[in-house]
């Protein structure tokens, strides 16, 4: 089904599933234990071999020699899988380091060999035996000592690298009221709770992963091209995922050396990657620097706006796109953004929950707080003075699809009691805590993906759906359910929903917010391939036929779907293929953050005591699952404010705080009470389902609106996060308060 | 983790006899911190003795009118007993301030008095360690060293004590009891306990070789305002940056003892000495000998601030 006209009335419409809040389908399985990761199928994958990975101890250089017997002659040892033996592979499109590396050495943790072993023990114990001779070679490590030498990297997933529209310059000398500050951004984890996990088994030349992957037909892509083999002989089966953010993207160590050392040792062989492994064996959140200028009359109008963005990667890896937001988000007539790729040899950055809005607004918000204490206004006031209905860069030529940032900002102000902070910093205290209000704008793009699926009723009824869409813990089975349920006309547990298997129709996939509305509009498509079969058989009308209570239904003659698919059942397969509305209609999503923080008086401890937020994304699918999404993100953006960072040791090039002890992210004890409200929206321009992304909408922002808080509690205003104790103390003046 | 073999003790005699008959044996109690170091091939036993089943987990009155705490106590049922939150509150305090309701119904009293550090090049095999490879160097001196010791420090390491049960049973002034092979029994006062790490910070306190901690003694209850403060990154389940327990007696003789910045639980004289003259004069006593890195110099700052927060504490 090709999308390339506005949507119209559809079944869809009707909400009597869609649009509902349900517990997830998947749910019961999952509390359970009955629902098998990749590291746990033993049912599929039986008398399967251990491997361990080893990394490597460098991180710039070359193997000179490895020494593998004491490994190999250790208990349980059935083989070793290194770039000597592994024959000749490819590399991927979207790994930037070979999975296996050696002999050159591009990141510190970069895979080097696979133990493989009868337990995990053994196969633990003689990774510890295998000894590397190394010759190290100077590598760069410090983005700030890199940044003078970077380059305008390729135009990218966010668009090209660098836009312009007016004169920045001339709009920005003329402003009445100016903003030029730099923000800088950590290295970031993703600290998804299951580590990268595969199980892999040969079938003569057919290959098997029991994998936890966001990205099926992506990965059997990159899979192929790596072991250069047929994609046919490949098969990714990925029904269950503990989380991704971005980390299971691509095809990563775990599923490369699974497939190698299953080879290798002749039987199923499973890899994890170990949790003190994952920061630096795998992907991660490029740190940022980050200029932003803001000139305004004294209105606080926009008049010129820049976001310059530095951030660093491995030769042939990718920027940060963290100016994306800045192109889209207020008005401007003089506009400029930039993006400049140092060379690094830290592990590889990518794609991490909202890349690119998730760091570019902890830099904008904070901007635009400070823009209107220097003119004196509001913070929600100036966001709302600065929006703009159309892509400011192209013109009213290009509207937005939907845009309803002033709704979610004035709703939003309403709800959290914005009118009860004190615009002057520093003056309200509850005991031993200084208390401050923050705002920040959430914009999040909206993109789309081509996805498909195929869609069947039994004899019985029961509606089954398959496609390669994932479910990373974000409710995919059940907004999939929901959708099949409403467009044929029965209730949610009529209706299976089978993900994450290549041998079902390529999806969209769970990546950049564009899973949820890509994925069910494929659902949708093939659902409307099968009711006109349907109506067909019953000879009806496919456009006047009505699809409820089971039956197909025209006028008062109706006849119950499971009779009409017979014993044999009925399927239809379509995918939904979007046209050029991304292109003539600018695409996002939108909300307004609200935080309350205290910040002790003495210590400079932060506690986050109310969040707040009101978000637009078209039409919310399920309620229920849509809030657990937001509160997550928003819960994420607490982190990326207070606590998460990547240490990076400039010597010897890796991230130092490399386990859950070490790299913190909120526990209960730092998240209250978080209300979320969605905005009535139905955007018709982004999909038949009318809806938008909403996964990501809610890190966009929420760290700022803490930033903004602790200035409005303290007076302080931070720049480089996260916004950590002895940067507060640093800043603080005298030693009397914090 | 190396492959290791396992024996239950039956006594603490058997035990400790099996410590030093036994190359390589360690005891376990609650694992929480030697399971995950031999993982990560950090500690190499040959040999586990297995001491949870020797009756050391009472909490007695003493003659002396103090408590006896079992070995084995868990930091749960200790942080809970009624005698402690009555007469020892900062204990309880302090307990409770540390890891997460899983791992302290796991961990012990005498497990605790040897947790390891967290500094992560100790962590990282691969890196160098003067703690975990002597000899090796010390990778956090000149790396990322925010967390780590400003006291106590040495050229050869900076590697924080990260335990809050021993900053407060430091405070307490405790003795910690222990049996011999040879069946002899001595107590150890816990400021001599812990040692500093000087050229071998691989040497972490003063048990013998096969001596085994069965219980920690507290004198009698010195009465007073008990408060135990931990500022960290998050509001739960991370170590101290600065962690301060005190008493403030009411005869004046109020004492202060220092977590999160020293190489091992930390008190000092002239501290105690300072605390009427407020805060801040207490802070310049306890870190005058403090040896900053870069990194870490702001742990001064915020044990000053913490110190201001515990008298506001007080006073309100």
């Amino acid at each position: 089904m090709k999308f390339d006209t506005p949507a119209t009335t559809n079944p869809i419409d009707r909400g009597r599933v869609i649009g509902i809040p349900h517990d997830r389908i998947d749910g019961a399985a999952k509390v359970t234990g009955t629902a098998p990761y990749a590291y746990e199928r033993h049912d599929a994958a039986p008398n399967a071999a251990y491997g361990w990975i080893v990394g490597s101890a460098i991180a710039k250089g070359r193997i000179n020699a490895m020494d593998l017997r004491a490994a190999e002659a250790a208990p349980g040892v059935l083989g070793i899988v290194t770039h000597q033996n592994a024959g000749a592979l490819g590399k991927g499109n979207m790994n930037t380091a070979p999975l296996l590396g050696g002999p050159q050495i591009e990141h510190y943790e970069q895979a080097v060999a696979l133990v493989i072993a009868d337990t995990l023990e053994n196969a633990r114990d003689a990774a510890q035996l295998v000894r590397i001779d190394y010759a190290v070679e100077q590598g760069r490590f410090d983005l700030a000592a890199e940044r003078d030498r970077a380059v305008r990297p390729q135009d990218g997933f966010g668009g090209p690298a660098d836009t312009q529209a007016g004169d920045f310059d001339a709009g920005f000398a003329k402003a009445a009221v100016k903003i030029d500050q730099r923000y800088t951004t950590p290295d970031q984890s993703h600290a998804m709770l299951e580590p990268h996990a595969t199980t892999a088994a040969w079938n003569g030349d057919q290959l098997t992963l029991w994998t936890a992957n966001q990205m099926i037909a992506w990965s059997v892509g990159e899979m192929a091209k790596t072991l250069q083999i047929p994609k046919e002989n490949i098969r990714f089966v990925s029904p269950y995922i503990g989380g991704g953010f971005g980390a299971k993207l691509f095809l990563r160590a775990d599923a490369l050396l699974a497939a190698l050392g299953a080879r290798l040792a002749g039987r199923p062989v499973k890899v994890a990657i170990a949790r003190p492994q994952i920061p630096n064996n795998t992907t991660h959140r490029p740190a940022t620097i980050q200029r932003i200028r803001l000139g305004a009359d004294k209105h606080g109008v926009i008049d010129a706006i820049a976001h310059e963005v530095w951030s660093g990667d491995l030769p042939g890896g990718g920027a940060e796109t963290a100016a994306q937001q800045t192109r889209l988000l207020y008005r401007g007539a003089n506009r400029l953004t930039t993006h400049r790729l140092a060379m690094l040899d830290l592990p590889e950055g990518n794609a991490m929950r909202a890349p690119g809005e998730a760091v570019g607004l902890l830099a904008l918000e904070v901007a635009m707080d400070e823009l209107a204490e220097a003119c004196g206004i509001d913070p929600v006031e100036l966001r709302i003075r600065n929006d703009v209905q159309y892509d400011p860069e192209a013109g009213p030529q290009r509207p937005f699809s939907s845009r309803k940032l002033v709704e979610c900002l004035r709703q939003g102000a309403e709800r959290f009691g914005w009118s009860h902070r004190n615009p002057k910093p520093g003056q309200v205290r509850d005991g031993r805590w200084l208390v401050g209000m923050g705002v920040a704008s959430a914009f999040r793009n909206n993109l789309v993906m081509k996805s498909g699926a195929r869609i069947g009723v039994d004899g019985k009824g029961h509606v089954i759906v398959e496609t390669d869409m994932t479910d990373i813990g974000t409710g995919s089975y059940t907004i999939i359910a929901q959708t099949a349920a409403e467009m044929l006309g029965v209730p949610l547990e009529a209706v299976t929903v089978r993900l994450g298997d290549s041998r079902f129709p390529a999806s969209a996939g769970s990546g950049g917010q564009w899973g949820a509305n890509s994925a069910t509009a494929g659902v949708y498509a093939a659902a409307m391939a099968l009711r006109a079969k349907l109506a067909e058989k019953a000879g009806f009308p496919a456009d006047q036929a009505l699809f409820e209570d089971g039956l197909v239904r025209l006028g008062n003659q109706s006849q119950p779907i499971g009779t009409l698919a017979g014993g044999e059942g009925l399927w239809a397969e379509d995918s939904i293929d979007f046209g050029d509305l991304a292109e003539r209609y600018a695409q996002a999503t939108f909300g307004a953050h609200f935080c309350e923080v205290g910040v002790d008086i003495d210590t400079a401890e932060v506690r986050v005591r109310r969040m707040g937020g009101a978000f637009a994304a078209g039409r919310i699918l399920n309620p229920k699952s849509a809030r657990s999404q937001v509160i997550g993100a928003m819960t994420m953006g607490v982190g990326a404010a207070l606590m998460e960072e990547l240490s990076v040791d400039t010597r010897f090039g890796f991230f130092v705080n490399h386990d859950m002890a070490e790299y913190l992210v909120p526990v209960h004890a730092d998240i209250p009470q978080q209300d979320v409200l969605f905005i009535d929206e139905l955007d018709d321009k982004s999909s038949p389902m009318k809806a938008k992304g909403v996964g990501e909408l809610g890190i966009c922002g929420a760290g700022a609106a803490v930033a903004n808080a602790i200035y409005n509690a303290t007076g302080i205003r931070l720049r480089d996060y996260p916004l950590t104790i002895d940067k507060i103390l640093a800043a603080s003046v005298g030693d009397r308060s914090a | 983790m190396r492959p290791f073999t396992y024996s239950r003790a039956a006594s603490v005699e058997e035990a400790a006899k099996t410590a030093a008959t036994t190359p390589g044996a360690r005891f376990i109690a609650g694992g929480t911190n030697l399971l995950d170091l031999m993982k990560l091939q950090i500690e190499t036993p040959a040999h586990l003795i297995d001491v949870n089943h020797l009756g050391l987990d009472r909490i007695e009155p003493t003659a002396e009118g103090g408590l006896k705490i079992g070995a084995l106590v868990r930091n749960t049922d200790l942080a809970a007993d009624k005698t402690v939150r009555r007469d020892y509150a900062v204990l309880s305090r302090a307990l409770l301030a540390g890891a997460s309701g899983q791992l302290r119904n796991k961990a012990t009293t005498g497990g605790n008095l040897l947790q390891r550090t967290r500094c992560p090049y100790f962590y990282d095999t691969r890196m160098p360690c003067n703690k975990r490879r002597p000899g090796s160097g010390c990778g956090a001196l000149k790396g990322v060293s925010r967390s780590l010791a400003i006291l106590g420090t040495s050229e050869a390491c900076i590697a924080q004590h990260p335990s809050d049960m021993a900053v407060a049973l430091r405070l307490l002034d405790a003795q910690v009891d222990t049996a011999s092979a040879d069946g002899s029994r001595r107590s150890i006062p816990i400021a001599d306990f812990h040692l500093l790490p000087g050229d071998t910070p691989h040497i972490e306190n003063a048990l013998k070789p096969g001596e085994l901690i069965t219980s920690v003694t507290l004198p009698r209850p010195l009465g007073g305002t008990h408060v135990y403060r931990k500022v960290r990154d998050r509001a739960s389940y991370a170590f101290a940056l600065v962690s301060v327990a005190a008493v403030f007696a009411k005869d004046g003789q109020t004492r202060f003892a220092f977590g999160g910045i020293a190489t091992k639980p930390w008190r000092t004289p002239a501290a105690d000495a300072a605390a009427s003259s407020g805060a801040a004069a207490v802070a310049e006593a306890a870190l005058s000998d403090a040896r900053p890195t870069v990194h870490n110099a702001f742990k001064q700052r915020l044990t000053a601030r913490t110190l201001a927060s515990l008298y506001r504490q007080k006073g309100a």
